[in-house]
């Protein structure tokens, strides 16, 4: 498959401003299930979650939710938006993911990301400040632990480890796959790059010119690093609709949602917000023409998905988005995105491809007879 | 190589005409003056905060700057020299004019000479220029000129000796001190790189993962 589609939650508990309810935890934990569990049938690619550990949002453990999700789906990949590679423990990370990984056959990866809400960081014992070291850090050992048997650590930020052996070992002996996601921070980008893991930009906040050149960054020193063409590099935007057949009641009955939104409510008008970012108000057509729209300044990609179940709007409202996103709109933007993609450009990264291609590389290494350790990548 | 130096004014006034933009005019227009004097090329651009103030609280909810924001925060940021001017409101300078240089990266203004002025209805504010603009500016890490220029609604009938009145002289004393800066300056020259990183990455790409 060329690109993934799909639908990413903050999991924010928010009023409906047009009822005055609020959900309890409980009705929007629920919700949220049902949406994921929807986005599947209507056949979507993805479910990503986020993880926050202050109210109004709910999702403090994404690993747990697509845990029980995994054990509910049977095709959808399971993601995150994002794991807080931060204040997390790597050791703990590492743990988890792998858990999930044996327990979806695969079905899943992650997005790493810093948060950004400052109390979070001395909750979790650790310093704001050094936000960009911490997720360099923490990565590097995250990255350690899923691909080699035995490790010897020592850094700032957590205990050494001698002779720590994370489990489950990754299911197959291949890796979750990882996204760096990132809004401004081209450190993050350059990790990505360094890795030659995915960049997910979040897109969905500031303007197009912005996640152009933050892509353009991560695909430039991808190829640096060596690990391909940088138009082989590993992209996932983020991406915000609401859908009417006719665009007037579209406009009509989001608005409510978008003047009270968390984030950017009360600030610039929807007519503002929707020309200065990727936000689409309209109809299926409107957003089928914007989303096509992305690979004119981020080029071809991988993965692509769309917030949805946020600011309030009710879990009905929620799953019709769902049935029109799932009916008309992806299944337009899977053939209209194939066409004149090039054909070095790599496929949505799934665990049955990686899998593939880590027999490959085993079987070159035989064939010219060398030996490598970890020869999963 | 002769690449005009360029001044960046800011006039935080809300009337039209306003008596902020007034002096911020005057000291720009005399600033550039001294310049030509001494031989350098001058580009000044002049931005009321007015025009983009919905801008300004936009970015504060948002977080990104508007198009038209933008374009002055770079104007700003890429000059070689500042004139910033407030009225006063409150015993200190606007809240607008306070809030646009809380959108700007606070780095962004690391080593700029401003030249700081505020305008109020008697001289009894004048403070608000040592007591207010000065601080905010030098935590900024701007370099703030020793004189700042204060007007009150008198100072605009004043008349001096041999028809130069003080506040003729403060602004020119001002313009004196910011030009030799603006002159020395290779801000709006110097390439930026947008992707400029901290200290745990070096420019050439050594990334050092643990």
């Amino acid at each position: 498959m060329h690109m993934q589609f799909g639908i990413f939650s903050v999991g924010d508990i928010t009023q409906d401003p047009t009822t005055g309810i609020t959900p309890t935890e409980t009705e929007r934990l629920q919700n949220l299930l049902t949406i994921a569990q929807h986005a599947e049938e209507v056949g979507l690619d993805v479910f990503a979650m986020g993880e926050h550990h202050n109210p109004p949002f709910f999702p403090s453990s994404p690993v747990a939710i697509n845990s029980w999700l995994a054990a509910k789906t049977e095709r959808i990949i399971l993601s995150t938006a994002t794991t807080l590679i931060t204040t997390n423990d790597p050791v703990r990370l590492a743990e988890d993911y792998a858990m999930l990984q044996h327990l979806s056959g695969g079905r899943m990866d992650l997005t790493l990301g810093r948060g950004n809400t400052g109390p979070v960081y001395p909750w979790f014992g650790e310093d704001i400040r050094q936000g960009i070291p911490l997720a360099i850090e923490k990565y590097g050992l995250l990255y350690r632990l899923w691909r080699e048997e035995f490790v010897d650590w020592e850094g700032k930020f957590r205990t050494p480890l001698q002779g720590f052996q994370s489990t489950p070992r990754p299911l197959d002996g291949v890796p979750p796959f990882v996204w760096h996601g990132s809004i401004r921070s081209p450190e993050i980008a350059e990790q990505a790059a360094y890795y030659g893991d995915g960049f997910f930009a979040n897109h969905i906040f500031w303007p197009a010119s912005h996640t152009a050149k933050m892509v353009g960054f991560y695909r430039q020193r991808f190829e640096h690093y060596g690990h391909g063409t940088a138009d082989q590099a590993i992209v996932g935007l983020g991406g915000q609709v609401f859908m009417r057949k006719n665009s007037q009641d579209a406009v009509r009955e989001f608005r409510p949602y978008f003047d009270n939104a968390p984030v950017y409510g009360h600030g610039p008008s929807l007519e503002e917000f929707t020309a200065q970012t990727p936000l689409t108000v309209g109809s299926p057509q409107q957003v089928i023409d914007r989303t096509l729209g992305f690979r004119d300044y981020v080029g071809d990609y991988q993965r692509q998905l769309f917030l949805m179940d946020h600011a309030g709007l009710p879990l009905k409202t929620v799953l019709e988005q769902l049935d029109i996103l799932g009916e008309e709109v992806v299944p337009v933007l899977r053939r209209e995105f194939a066409k004149n993609r090039a054909s070095r450009v790599p496929d949505a990264p799934t665990h049955a491809a990686r899998v593939q291609a880590a027999l490959a590389a085993e079987q070159v290494d035989a064939s010219t007879g060398v030996t490598t350790a970890a020869s999963a990548e | 190589m002769n690449t005009p130096k360029r001044i960046a004014v800011i006039s935080a006034g809300l009337g039209k005409p306003s008596s902020t933009r007034m002096l911020a005019d005057r000291l720009a227009l005399e600033s550039a003056d001294v310049l030509r004097e001494r031989g350098v090329e001058v580009e000044t651009s002049t931005h009321e905060l007015r025009d983009i103030a919905s801008d300004i609280t936009n970015n504060m909810l948002t977080g990104f700057p508007s198009e038209k924001l933008e374009a002055v925060i770079a104007d700003v940021t890429g000059a070689d020299g500042l004139i910033v001017v407030s009225p006063v409101f409150s015993a200190s300078y606007s809240g607008l004019f306070k809030s646009f240089f809380d959108v700007l990266d606070p780095a962004s203004l690391a080593g700029m000479p401003v030249l700081i002025g505020a305008t109020a209805g008697t001289a009894r504010h004048s403070l608000v220029l040592d007591h207010a603009l000065r601080p905010l500016f030098s935590y900024l890490r701007a370099i703030v000129l020793p004189t700042g220029v204060f007007a009150a609604t008198d100072d605009w009938g004043e008349a001096g000796a041999g028809g130069q009145s003080a506040l003729t002289d403060r602004i020119a004393r001002a313009a004196g001190e910011l030009a030799p800066l603006v002159e020395a300056s290779e801000r709006s020259s110097a390439p930026r790189d947008p992707f400029g990183f901290d200290s745990v990455l070096s420019p050439v790409g050594g990334f050092q993962p643990n």
